[in-house]
């Protein structure tokens, strides 16, 4: 393979020229992607940025030759080398996939085949190219293991992938791509679904890679923050064109197009001043939380394996009308199990929760039917959280007239949500699928007011969306609770998020509360030693304005 | 793991006790009971039929009767027929051959041809092939066993002369040949609806499987089509298929029922019927518990296969 050397005038390792990549008739543009044109250059990280549907991803995909057959190139070439990848046969690019590019995906739990072991799938690479006999292949895969920093590469090899968690499989996935050393790395939204500390070790760990062979990055991600801690140059697009291009700094420090200023803009920031209040005199608590806690228990009993997770320990706090409450944390820290703890989706094995004076936590379902409707939840996920067979209106009715409200009342008062939130009324006769990710967020938040609640349970109410939309829904977030006084807890593993909408933010980590605090000592000033690796883990600070 | 295998042992056994209660009480409760045979007799006296109950312990309260039986079972003695006065074991020892014979090739060609057709299918959705099989898969699903029977004793005897219309062989000749040649039209009959079944499932199944990123990720090492689909793709689909292959085994033995009693094949299938037309209850309830061992036997062996193939379902 052919040794690259940074510091050289850089080859283009890939050039992509005029490529037009069509649509199937009937989708919402013509175009996935249209007249594009760039370089990756050798030895560099190219970073391609946009939000959904910009065309980032399919640009990936026709690189590898793995486009849907629904979608074609129709204009332009891809050159890699010497090889022409637009109208390659199926052998050329089967040859260079894994050998020449290679490609790690976004969502490391399920791009690995569950049934091989870590072991098996490295293997099957070089296998593929006919590589090395098998013992040589053992040996590869093990220093491929220990290479990408996973423990114990004997034991890992033998591992299959659910045993393993989201850091470790796409450290496995990074290992599988770099198995015959590639020239080409195609890096799509690898880190999206992980944690920040865990992102920080996985961007780390590409970078490391990256200047130690000289290989070349391809890049995709949405987040700004990723882009300002590994790029070298950058691709804005925008609806399948590409919008600005430039080095990393330009683009960041002296963004030309209105579209990149409005992405850069819409990085949620740490922000260094609390938010301030002027009614929240001091009003009684809305909640209550004193030494609350739950264990999960797992194995059996009769052969000895019980195993005990304590997934939320000790947790004591109050929240008052009108302020937000932030519980962060990675995954497994038992943020997400005192969420649900608190509107009792689940039940406590101990401690109290105080709603409006009253003890909820030992209440049955019957007892606490009747308190439901004032705690109501935002979930994660727009696509999954509401039925695909009720039309809007349906879904925002269905609880309040089971609650006993009028149904003529209801549908009134779900229309004229529905217009608070950002929807127009037309909306009500609709079915979900015919709404954006971030509408079917206005959708969930409207379906949650409609019970008029006093606390609002937001569990990752904005994860799922793009960084523009994020912004717009934090801030109909906040707009509702300046009208309507409603307490909000807001459940994130994004920090930024936290720190723009939050009063007060609690830091979890397996099941303790570690800090509470407001965000200006959480951020600026954290005292636990673990809320300053979350802090440190932060992609993008450097682009903070 | 073997507290896993144990657990479903235990459940067997149980499920078994429970099948073998309510046989017993339904075949019992039903109208004649096992003396009506004995009262066609010419001449039979209300006197001679007690006796015969008496000698029979037919004269029991059902429970005892039952728990007797039961007892028996356990220690080996199934009962005597009462139609030939042979102990029940034996005879169903002589079909049960037979039957197995057919539920085996039937099952094995319904799969290897099921399963072909639905990976075909999914590969290809909505092409002239993956229409013509669904088609064909809806006619084989809406049409009976026993009428394929007829049509194919119809034209593949009567028209054409190439196959036997029944029995297992030749009487005279045991060659295998002869055997094969009979074997052909009941397990092929046997076989339509299963393969029709297979084919759905398993293109439903791949489909699921086809898309998901790990074939993706599949294809970016530049492994060959082939093998993305063969090792990626069908051994993620089989998962399902195998626990259906478990709970389709006591259609395809009710299917054998129907299809023996066509093809006059010796099997569990004429043997039941016939049993049941004589009242002869110690072989119906002897077939009954063989039916429910192997279809318990069949999900048993999916679910430790399952367990075997997923390392998933191991751990939980």
């Amino acid at each position: 393979m052919a040794n690259h050397d940074p510091i050289a005038a850089p080859v283009s390792a890939l050039t992509v020229r005029n490529l037009t990549i069509d649509l199937p008739k009937g989708m919402e543009r013509k175009h996935a992607v249209s007249g594009i044109s760039f370089d990756l250059k050798a030895g560099q990280i190219l970073c391609i940025i946009g939000e959904s549907g910009s065309g980032k991803s399919v640009t990936a995909n026709a690189v590898m030759g793995l486009l849907p057959s629904a979608i074609g190139i129709s204009a332009g070439s891809i050159r890699c080398g010497d090889v022409e990848l637009t109208d390659a046969s199926p052998e050329v690019l089967r040859d260079i996939r894994g050998r020449v590019v290679s490609m790690i995906f976004q969502d490391p739990l399920s791009a690995l085949n569950p049934l091989m072991t870590v072991g098996d799938q490295i293997d099957e690479v070089m296998f593929a190219h006919g590589e090395g006999t098998w013992d040589d292949r053992r040996a590869r895969s093990l220093a491929l293991l220990a290479e990408v920093g996973l423990p114990d590469p004997e034991l890992m090899y033998h591992q299959y992938p659910f045993r393993l968690s989201g850091g470790q499989r796409q450290r496995v996935m990074i290992a599988m791509a770099l198995a015959l050393e590639p020239a080409i790395l195609i890096a799509d939204e690898p880190t999206t679904a992980l944690d920040v500390t865990t992102q920080a070790q996985i961007l780390d760990l590409i970078r490391d890679i990256q200047r130690r062979k000289g290989m070349s990055v391809m890049f995709i991600t949405h987040d700004f923050g990723v882009v300002a801690e590994i790029a070298d140059s950058v691709i804005v697009m925008e609806q399948g064109v590409i919008v600005e291009q430039g080095s990393a700094e330009q683009v960041l420090c002296n963004a030309q197009h209105p579209y990149t200023k409005r992405l850069i803009a819409a990085v949620p920031h740490l922000s260094d001043n609390d938010r301030t209040h002027e009614e929240v005199a001091r009003s009684a608590p809305v909640i209550e939380v004193d030494n609350l806690r739950k264990e999960y228990r797992s194995g059996s009993i009769f052969f000895g394996k019980e195993r005990v997770v304590k997934a939320v320990q000790g947790a004591s706090f109050a929240l008052q009308p009108g302020r937000t409450l932030g519980i962060v944390g990675e995954s497994g820290s038992g943020k997400s199990s005192l969420g649900r703890l608190l509107v009792k989706l689940m039940d406590s094995d101990g401690g109290r929760i105080l709603f409006d004076g009253q003890d909820i936590a030992p209440m049955k379902e019957a007892q606490f039917r009747a308190l439901r409707p004032k705690i109501q939840m935002i979930f994660q996920d727009p696509f999954a959280s509401l039925n695909p067979r009720s039309t809007i209106g349906r879904i925002l009715t269905a609880g309040p007239i089971a609650h006993g409200m009028a149904p003529a009342n209801a549908s009134q008062e779900a229309r004229a949500l529905l217009e608070h939130v950002g929807l127009d009324g037309g909306a009500f006769d609709r079915y979900p699928h015919e709404f954006s990710g971030g509408q079917r967020q206005r959708i969930g938040i409207a379906r949650a007011l409609m019970f008029k609640p006093k606390l609002l349970v937001a569990d990752e109410a904005v994860s799922a969306l793009d960084v523009s939309i994020q912004a717009q829904i934090l801030e109909l977030l906040n707009d509702i609770q300046r009208e309507t006084g409603v307490a909000m807890i807001f459940i994130t593993h994004d920090l930024r998020v936290a720190s723009q909408i939050c009063d007060e933010i609690l830091v979890m980590q397996r099941g303790v509360i570690v800090e509470h605090g407001p965000p200006s000592q959480i951020f600026r000033n954290p005292q636990s030693a673990y809320t300053r690796e979350l802090v440190a883990a932060i992609p993008g600070e450097k682009i903070a304005a | 793991m073997a507290g896993y295998l144990f657990n479903r042992l235990w459940q067997s056994v149980v499920l078994l006790v429970i099948v073998s209660i309510i046989g017993f009480a339904v075949l019992n409760l039903t109208p004649g009971g096992p003396l009506s045979q004995f009262a066609l007799t010419p001449g039979m006296t209300q006197e001679a039929m007690d006796r015969i109950a008496e000698q029979m312990g037919l004269n029991r309260p059902l429970p005892v009767q039952y728990l007797d039986w039961g007892w028996r079972l356990l220690q080996g003695d199934w009962g005597t027929s009462y139609r030939d006065g042979q102990p029940v074991l034996d005879v169903i020892g002589r079909h049960i051959t037979a039957t197995l014979l057919l539920m085996g090739t039937s099952t094995a060609f319904s799969i290897a041809i099921g399963t072909w057709i639905g990976i075909h299918g999914a590969t290809r959705p909505y092409s002239i092939f993956d229409y013509t099989v669904t088609i064909g898969a809806m006619v084989a699903l809406s049409i009976p066993t026993f009428w394929f029977g007829l049509v194919g004793i119809y034209i593949f005897t009567l028209e054409l002369g190439w196959l036997p219309a029944g029995n297992m062989y030749t009487i005279g000749d045991g060659s295998v040949l002869n055997y094969l040649h009979h074997l052909i039209m009941p397990s092929l009959v046997l076989s339509l609806v299963n393969v029709a079944v297979w084919s759905r499932y398993m293109r439903t199944a791949t489909l699921d499987v086809i898309n998901q990123e790990f074939v993706k990720t599949a294809r970016a090492k530049g492994l060959t089509e082939r093998r993305v689909l063969m090792k990626h793709v069908v051994g993620n689909a089989m998962v399902p298929m195998i626990t259906l292959a478990g709970m389709q085994l006591p259609s395809i033995l009710g299917g054998a029922l129907v299809t023996e009693t066509v093809f006059t094949w010796p099997g569990m299938g004429r043997l039941f019927l016939d049993s049941l037309g004589y009242s002869d209850y110690p072989v119906v309830m002897g077939l009954l518990m063989v039916s429910a061992i192997l279809v318990l036997l069949g999900s048993l062996i999916a679910d430790l296969l399952v367990a075997l193939v997923d390392p998933r379902i191991r751990v939980s």
